[in-house]
């Protein structure tokens, strides 16, 4: 029985079982109780479909979702929704990212109501990297809702089938919400019990920033625990390879919250293939985190690296023991 | 006042205590407001609000004051105006993302609310910010639903 629940195409829209929120495959997978893998498509810079077909080509039968990211680093790509939109239509599960950098609430429940029409049941609300960190500093940082705000209303949406002003919807949109944890910036004793408010807003689900200091998440997982978070919300820990160590030192520096401890750094630079071992490290990290008790799964950020992500999901053995669902186009849309 | 509003943060139990005198005695005087008329006193009342509390914790005028539940940091001066706690970019020194050589509001607020009696108004779900009410006064606000919240006495 709990084959089937996770044997299926990847955007194919399920009857919602009790006790589940969303008719999609991504849901299923971790209420079974599967390590669930989902990674990240870098969208393009451009208005052709056919370059986001070829970049979620690559990741085809190795993840269970992929997540659409919106405008990440404050850098303007395609938007989430219609990346998502493509990707269900060929047949993908995508977790829509949206972000409150550049939206108010009036287009953000919009665009709940419009990806859950476009067939998207993963929604992950973040606050969004601030403009200055992109190719738009002089844009106007909106930020009318933070994560946690947004959480919540599109939680009333769900449950209670209203907008936030408590105007009626006629179909409430059937979503499961994930919301973004950072276990590795201060203040570090707060972040477990900042999750916690996370779950009440209304997170079920939640991605970590990249992970690299495996103490670190053990502490912070040691704390969820005792708290009993991980009974109430599935964590994916965030997982990427690192191309060098001069790119590791560049991101430490420049991408906020990132941290990335000095002995990673100095590994890569030992190696003779840098390349290379920084896909071991990654597959490394994979199985150490796998080992941690309340952990649901990984979220794979190959960015630029996106070619390495089946050899890290094969070589990293998380899927070994589960079908490798390929998606099949989607006749709905 | 940067200088200042991390005082008021470092001293939060103490002006924890004197706000929750002043609030009483805000909603006390509901009779008087009610009497003048608080659309009259609004302007006035918020002047003054902005004035003191502008010197104390950098306050924005929001109009719907949350330092009770943010350790005495006011949010509104993060760069995101996060009501809910710390973004994921904290720098590893407790810095702001957005401003690297200014503390990060909830990274103050943290520690701000861990001296205050109540401790636990920080892990409290902030609603979304009415932006109707900004650079109305959130004292006199507090005094009338207070007020309305209380059943009729007669």
């Amino acid at each position: 029985m709990e084959n089937r629940n996770v044997d299926l195409s990847p955007a194919e829209l399920l009857p919602i079982l009790p006790g589940h929120n969303s008719p999609g495959r991504f849901e299923r997978v971790l209420r079974a109780g599967k390590f669930a893998v989902t990674t990240e498509l870098a969208p393009p810079d451009s208005a052709d479909p056919a370059q986001v077909y070829e970049r979620a080509s690559v990741f085809d039968g190795y993840v269970d979702a992929i997540n659409a990211t919106d405008g990440s680093g404050a850098h303007c790509h395609m938007s989430s929704i219609a990346v998502c939109g493509l990707l269900t239509r060929a047949g993908y599960s995508p977790i829509m990212q949206i972000s409150c950098r550049d939206r108010n609430r009036i287009a953000m429940q919009g665009e709940i109501l419009g990806a859950s029409a476009m067939g998207v049941s993963n929604i992950l609300c973040l606050t969004g990297d601030g403009v200055q960190a992109g190719d738009h500093p002089q844009a106007k940082p909106v930020f009318d809702l933070d994560c946690m705000s947004l959480l919540s209303i599109g939680k009333k949406m769900r449950d209670q089938g209203i907008f936030e002003s408590g105007r009626k919807l006629d179909h409430a949109p059937p979503v499961f919400f994930g919301a973004a944890a950072n276990p590795f910036a201060p203040p570090y004793d707060w972040r477990p019990l900042r999750l916690a408010k996370k779950v009440e807003a209304g997170a079920q689900f939640v991605q970590t920033q990249y992970c690299y200091d495996i103490e670190l998440l053990q502490n912070y997982m040691r704390r969820v625990r005792e708290l009993n978070l991980h009974k109430r919300v599935y964590i994916l820990v965030g997982v990427g390879p690192l191309a060098s160590a001069k790119t590791a030192t560049w991101i430490r520096n420049n991408v906020p919250g990132v941290h990335i401890p000095d002995h990673i750094i100095k590994r890569l630079a030992g190696a003779e293939n840098q390349r290379a071992e920084g896909i071991n490290l990654c597959i490394e990290l994979i199985q150490q985190i796998r080992e941690i008790e309340g952990v649901a799964g990984c979220h794979i950020m190959a960015y630029r690296q996106e070619q390495a992500v089946p050899e890290i999901v094969e070589r990293s053995g998380i899927l070994a023991e589960r079908n490798k669902q390929k998606r099949t186009r989607n006749r709905s849309f | 006042m940067y200088r200042v509003r991390h005082w008021s943060i470092r001293n939060s139990r103490v002006l924890e205590k004197f706000y929750n005198g002043f609030e009483k005695l805000i909603v006390a005087l509901h009779p008087l407001w009610n009497l003048i008329g608080y659309e009259r006193l609004d302007k006035p009342v918020a002047a003054t609000e902005k004035l003191v509390k502008g010197v104390l914790f950098d306050c924005q005028m929001c109009g719907q004051c949350a330092l009770s539940s943010t350790g005495m940091s006011c949010p509104m001066n993060c760069p995101k105006t996060l009501r809910n706690g710390p973004c994921g970019g904290v720098r590893s020194n407790g810095n702001c993302e957005v401003i690297p050589e200014m503390k990060c509001v909830w990274v103050a607020a943290w520690e701000g609310s861990q001296q205050m009696n109540n401790r636990e108004a920080i892990s409290v779900v902030q609603f979304p910010v009415d932006h109707q009410l900004k650079g109305k006064s959130s004292w006199l606000r507090v005094a009338r639903e207070k007020n309305d919240a209380q059943p009729a006495t007669h």
